[in-house]
């Protein structure tokens, strides 16, 4: 599904944060562009 | 060696709605990128007045008045359920007006820095001598006799900020230096006010504990601003500029910082101060940030609500030498979030809950309260940031339930027993892990949980230093009396020992002759 896509990653301190989402989008063949975690608090 | 314990801890909120629209950062960029924005036009009308933030359920929560758990029987949302009989004065702390706040940042100025209108400041001066016993004739006597109100329209229009009460000018701060970047009125606001707000915390620290003030040895200071001037950013130390004037004249101190995560490194160092017995007491203390005012401002006035985040926080715990009674720092039961522990939930939790736990041979079911990421939810879910309290006992749970700790369909009830409602407000590090360790401590003390652990979390990559996330925790249990003192010897005994092998070596040495 995300095969040669382009993927912006925000994480969520207190959820799911980017390292761990990047590393999962890494598995699908897309290109991180951009990550980052950040604070909504 | 002495088990550090929790001797006292002090709450207090300063309802601050007229710093909202010109020192909290979401208004202050708006003024900046779009002058005529209707948002900012409409916030001063969904502003609340004192009256409405001391109704406020989590208010109350947070000073002590009512128990976190408690919040699960008024009905949401709190701001539309006020507790009508609430105090500003808490079990564990209170509500200060904003005008209050004006005098206590007048009181903390050692530089002249701070002009007050004359005739707020005798009314403000009048009205502390006659209902607030925390202010001394001599204290009030220092604040002295005020500005003309033309002094300080001129000196804003110089450039220094403002300080309104009810939208009209009573006062104003001044630039430290001319040049100096680090030292500007703005700057000097936000220092003042972290300031004056950590004194008010450990001034209620010291007068609702009973405390001897000259006896506090060390005091950490853990908010989230910096001191200093060009050549030292940041330098410090907030801990004894509070000190000095809340009366702890036997201290020295100096600040902890790690963003939200800092007041637990605080505790855990404390802590760790006590046992080691470099120090008997040592308080930590964090005053509030003017920046975080009405930081989700906008959702809540697009949702029609009122812009909740309108007070400063600030807080202080006493931490001394075994008393028998007070609950204790477990030491020995601290996790950490290191370096190479990795970002996914499962490895932050596990560094930070299970690993400690486990040291010891406690499970997760042991641990009677987790007291996390405590903001109040009623203010971060409109803004689409959810229940982080919640999110963060349901990762908890859904650890306990890989581990076998508990059952996968126990997880909503464990969430229900051992979690809470969030009630902290949104001011940075004042929400994290500390909001609970005086609750704690009363329900500790009256038996109702055995544990609790408390648990900071911090965002470091906000300050672009680094990617990492940090947290640290620490587990506060029932003390269950000197046990430590009845297990080794004394002094005395140790002598009597000595005094007896000598006597027996002796008569040895004489039956050889």
């Amino acid at each position: 599904m995300l095969q040669d896509k382009k993927v912006i990653i925000i994480g969520d301190r207190d959820g799911i944060p980017a390292p761990a989402i990047e590393e999962c989008i890494k598995t699908t063949g897309a290109e991180v562009v951009f990550a980052s975690t950040e604070c909504f608090v | 060696m002495t088990m550090p314990v929790v001797k006292g801890a002090a709450y207090i909120l300063v309802h601050t709605p007229d710093m909202i629209t010109h020192y909290g950062t979401t208004c202050t960029l708006e003024h900046e990128t779009n002058p005529n924005s209707e948002f900012l036009k409409k916030v001063p009308e969904f502003v609340r007045s004192f009256e409405e933030v001391v109704k406020y359920a989590p208010n109350q929560a947070y000073i002590g008045s009512i128990l976190p758990d408690e919040l699960s029987n008024i009905p949401k949302p709190w701001y539309k359920n006020p507790i009508e009989n609430a105090k500003a004065e808490g079990k564990m702390g209170e509500l200060v007006t904003q005008e209050e706040f004006y005098l206590v940042m007048k009181q903390s100025d050692a530089f002249d820095l701070v002009m007050l209108e004359k005739g707020f400041l005798a009314a403000e001066k009048a009205k502390a001598a006659a209902t607030r016993p925390f202010y001394t004739e001599a204290e009030l006597a220092k604040l002295k006799e005020g500005y003309e109100a033309e002094e300080i329209e001129k000196k804003v229009q110089e450039g220094a900020e403002p300080l309104f009460s009810g939208g009209k000018l009573v006062g104003c701060v001044k630039a430290a230096h001319e040049k100096d970047k680090n030292l500007t009125a703005h700057i000097m606001v936000e220092n003042l006010v972290v300031k004056a707000s950590g004194i008010i915390a450990l001034k209620n620290l010291i007068y609702r504990n009973n405390i001897p003030a000259d006896s506090i040895e060390y005091v950490i200071e853990c908010s989230e601003e910096a001191c200093g001037d060009m050549n030292q950013r940041g330098g410090g130390n907030f801990a004894k500029a509070i000190c000095e004037i809340a009366g702890a004249t036997g201290a020295t101190g100096s600040d902890t910082r790690g963003f939200c995560a800092a007041p637990t490194h605080a505790l855990i160092q404390a802590a760790a101060l006590v046992k080691s017995g470099v120090y008997k007491s040592v308080a930590i203390v964090a005053g509030g940030a003017t920046a975080k005012l009405g930081m989700n401002a906008r959702d809540h006035v697009n949702k029609g609500l009122p812009v909740l985040e309108d007070c400063l926080g600030g807080f202080a715990v006493l931490v001394t030498e075994d008393d028998g009674v007070s609950p204790v720092l477990r030491t020995d039961v601290v996790g950490r979030h290191t370096v190479g522990t990795g970002s996914s939930p499962q490895a932050v939790m596990e560094s930070l809950i299970t690993k400690p736990l486990d040291k010891v041979g406690l499970k997760i079911t042991d641990v009677d309260k987790y007291s996390v990421e405590m903001q109040n939810p009623e203010i971060t879910e409109p803004a689409g940031a959810g229940d982080v309290p919640l999110a963060n006992f349901k990762m908890i749970a859904a650890l306990g339930a890989k581990r076998g700790d508990i059952d996968k369909t126990a997880m909503p009830s464990f969430i229900k027993e051992h979690g809470m409602p969030g009630f902290a407000p949104t001011q940075g590090h004042i929400p994290s892990g500390v909001p609970f360790v005086g609750s704690a401590r009363e329900m500790i003390m009256a038996g109702q949980i055995e544990r609790a652990m408390i648990v900071g979390k911090g965002s470091l990559f906000l300050g672009r230093m680094t990617n990492q996330f940090d947290g640290v925790s620490i587990v506060m249990e029932k003390n269950h009396g000197k046990t430590e003192a009845a297990a080794t010897v004394s002094k005395e005994e140790i002598k009597g020992m000595v005094a007896e092998a000598m006597k027996d070596f002796a008569s040895f040495l004489l039956e050889r002759k």
